[in-house]
């Protein structure tokens, strides 16, 4: 059993959510208060300041999650891009365009595609890749991973994946491959929900998910993201517990840097509706409710988030944003469209050079680059590195 | 400044105000911000450089005729790791100047006092000139003196914290018995830290975060560059609370010869 599954199992649901549900509006304004004069909040902060009471002071703490997010990152916001490896998938999350039920072209890219997407993602700028694929280990092996990073190495200063939960010795193996990151997003840490969502395939497992980063930290990989996807359950219960496992994960892997990303669903004609819809307030309370607690979190929004809502949260506590991303396979190189089916629509259909230039304007520097694979060659840290 | 120049490895460097490269909201602001500290050492973060590139934003905007360029080893997690760093930038640029920041921990990026020290060992005797990054150990700094650095870097707070120069009665030791400059660095978010940390004895201080994420970045690169000047002006001037000049001049107990 994990160390956080632990955890997760001794909070009582019930009480968290009428903590959320009692707290004040004074309360909250104390929090902010301490926060500003320099002191640092507890996790269980976060109930307090994600709570309805709470959404008045949401400029308050924008502010304050500006001065913070200045003062740790600067005036900086990190670049990357996902590239699409595999929408081959043997789940059925209701959400995910890659449900194994989907009539769509199904398609795995082979190394030399990889690495004329790759050729694609860097020709427009990017230096910070991260590999997404499908579970479905037949198609994507770990051994297919690691060749594909081992390719990458030379080309992108970072490597990261976004795959299936593995083992901490196929982790070992990736690490050592020159994958630096790791994200894997719980989804919901409600496991009622979590069921709903996930009906069929190796993904119901819960306990095996919630363990992953833990893994991967053992593993020692440099970045472990993790992230609730907003709207399949309350998204104040999920910033609480959210809040608790980068605590848990900070403490524990203290070598590694932990970020939370805020990957939400939105309602879409004919498409699957999430049953909590989390609005563009909510997310911007919880993204500042988490800064305050995570000084220290890199915190990421991708592109399935609209232009406006992520210039304006650049800096409020986001640190890190993808551009210009296409989120099937092959889809950079892909003139005719979308051979492959997309994993989620984009809602920022910008490129590199547009989203790098809404960045400038708003008085931020786009960070392409904050590491070397090549500086941990010859290190213990990635012993049998090739 | 009037004080004589502060010599490190036998350079002579003009400015007791390092700057760093950082958190910048563009590489304009931070090219106007290094002008108006008047900073002459300049530190660099090779992560964030693409070495062997000339394009590269922030080598090209620093000026190397006119700045002494420092590179670092930020984000390395080990000794292994920051030596690697640092003879690759000194193959791709040809520095052995190096400031040495060994932080495995991502959060507060304290410096690893046991990993600082093997590299510190390591790179002196490749021929580096090294200016380690430390926590505000006595001890430590000497054994990274005995062990050949330049200079040793103690730090007033956690970087980016502004918090100030918290670990002054450890910095006054570190004064004391220093055999090479003391520069202190990381935490200072006010120009008044800095007078802090020169009337503790420091001979040089490091800034990045206090200007960077300032409301006017340019005009705080100025008012560090006065309270560098102004510590200075005080240091020759011979604070009351430390010097018996005075009575030199007029000794009380003239009178009786």
């Amino acid at each position: 059993m994990s160390g956080f599954l632990r955890e997760l199992e001794s909070i009582d649901r019930s009480l968290l959510k009428d903590r959320i549900g009692r707290a004040t509006e004074a309360e909250a304004r104390r929090l902010l208060s301490a926060k500003a004069s320099g002191g640092n909040l507890p996790p269980g902060s976060v109930a307090a300041l994600v709570s309805p009471a709470a959404a008045g002071l949401l400029d308050e703490m924008a502010g304050l999650a500006k001065r913070i997010t200045a003062l740790r990152f600067g005036r900086t916001i990190q670049i990357y891009a996902p590239l699409y490896l595999s929408n081959h998938c043997v789940n059925s999350c209701v959400y995910c365009g890659f449900n194994s039920g989907n009539l769509v072209p199904r398609r795995t890219l082979s190394l030399e595609e990889v690495e004329r997407e790759a050729g694609a993602l860097k020709g427009r700028g990017i230096h910070q890749v991260l590999l997404v694929s499908g579970e479905c280990p037949d198609e994507v092996p770990v051994g297919l991973l690691a060749e594909c990073a081992r390719r990458l190495k030379p080309m992108f200063p970072s490597v990261a994946v976004e795959i299936y939960p593995m083992s901490e010795e196929d982790y070992r193996i990736l690490f050592n491959a020159g994958v630096d990151g790791l994200t894997i997003y719980q989804e919901t840490y409600d496991k009622e929900t979590y069921l709903q969502a996930h009906p069929a395939g190796p993904k119901r497992d819960f306990d095996h998910r919630l363990g992953a980063p833990e893994r991967g930290g053992a593993a020692g990989f440099r970045q472990i993201g993790i992230g609730a996807l907003l709207g399949l359950d309350d998204w104040r219960m999920e910033a609480c517990l959210l809040a608790r496992h980068a605590a848990y994960l900070t403490k524990h892997h203290w070598r590694s840097q932990v970020s939370i990303s805020f990957p939400r669903l939105r309602p879409a004609a004919g498409g699957f509706q999430p049953p909590r819809p989390v609005s563009d307030r909510d997310l911007a309370q919880m993204i500042g409710a988490l800064r305050l607690v995570l000084p220290d979190a890199g915190l990421v929004l991708s592109t399935r988030e609209p232009p406006q809502f992520r210039d304006n949260m650049a800096g409020i506590g986001i640190t890190r944003i993808s551009a210009g991303s296409k989120t099937s396979p092959g889809g950079y190189l892909d003139e005719q469209g979308d051979a492959a089916g997309e994993q989620f629509s984009v809602h920022d259909s910008r490129t590199v050079d547009e989203v790098a230039a809404a960045v400038r304007s708003r008085g931020y520097d786009p960070v392409w680059k904050d590491w070397d694979a090549g500086f941990e060659t010859d290190t213990p840290n990635r012993q049998g590195a090739a | 400044m009037d004080l004589k120049p502060l010599a490190i490895a036998g350079r002579e460097i003009r400015s007791r105000l390092f700057m760093g490269t950082g958190k910048f909201s563009s590489p304009a602001v931070m090219a106007r911000c290094l002008e108006a500290s008047g900073a002459e050492v300049v530190t660099v973060a090779l992560r964030r450089v693409e070495l062997g590139n000339p394009q590269d934003d922030i080598l090209s905007r620093v000026d190397r005729n006119k700045y002494l360029l420092l590179p670092n080893t930020s984000g390395a997690r080990d000794a292994a790791e920051a030596v690697r760093i640092a003879r690759l930038a000194r193959e791709a640029s040809g520095i052995n100047w190096l400031k040495l920041e060994v932080t495995p921990e991502p959060n507060y990026l304290l410096p690893d006092p046991v990993e600082t020290l093997k590299a510190a060992e390591i790179l002196v005797k490749e021929g580096f000139v090294i200016l380690p990054y430390i926590n505000a150990d006595p001890v430590l700094a000497k054994r990274l003196q005995d062990a050949g650095c330049a200079a040793v870097m103690p730090l007033g707070a956690p970087i980016g914290t502004g918090r100030g120069v918290k670990t002054a009665d450890q910095i006054r030791i570190i004064v004391e018995q220093a055999t090479v400059p003391v520069v202190v660095d990381a935490g200072l978010g006010l120009p008044s830290h800095v007078c802090q940390s020169f009337e503790l004895g420091a001979d040089a201080v490091l800034v990045n975060t206090a200007v960077a994420a300032a409301g006017d970045p340019v005009k705080m690169a100025e008012a560090f560059r006065l309270a560098v000047e102004s510590s200075a002006a005080a240091r020759m001037a011979g604070p009351m609370n430390e010097s018996g000049r005075a009575s030199a001049s007029s000794p009380l107990t003239g009178f009786l010869r």
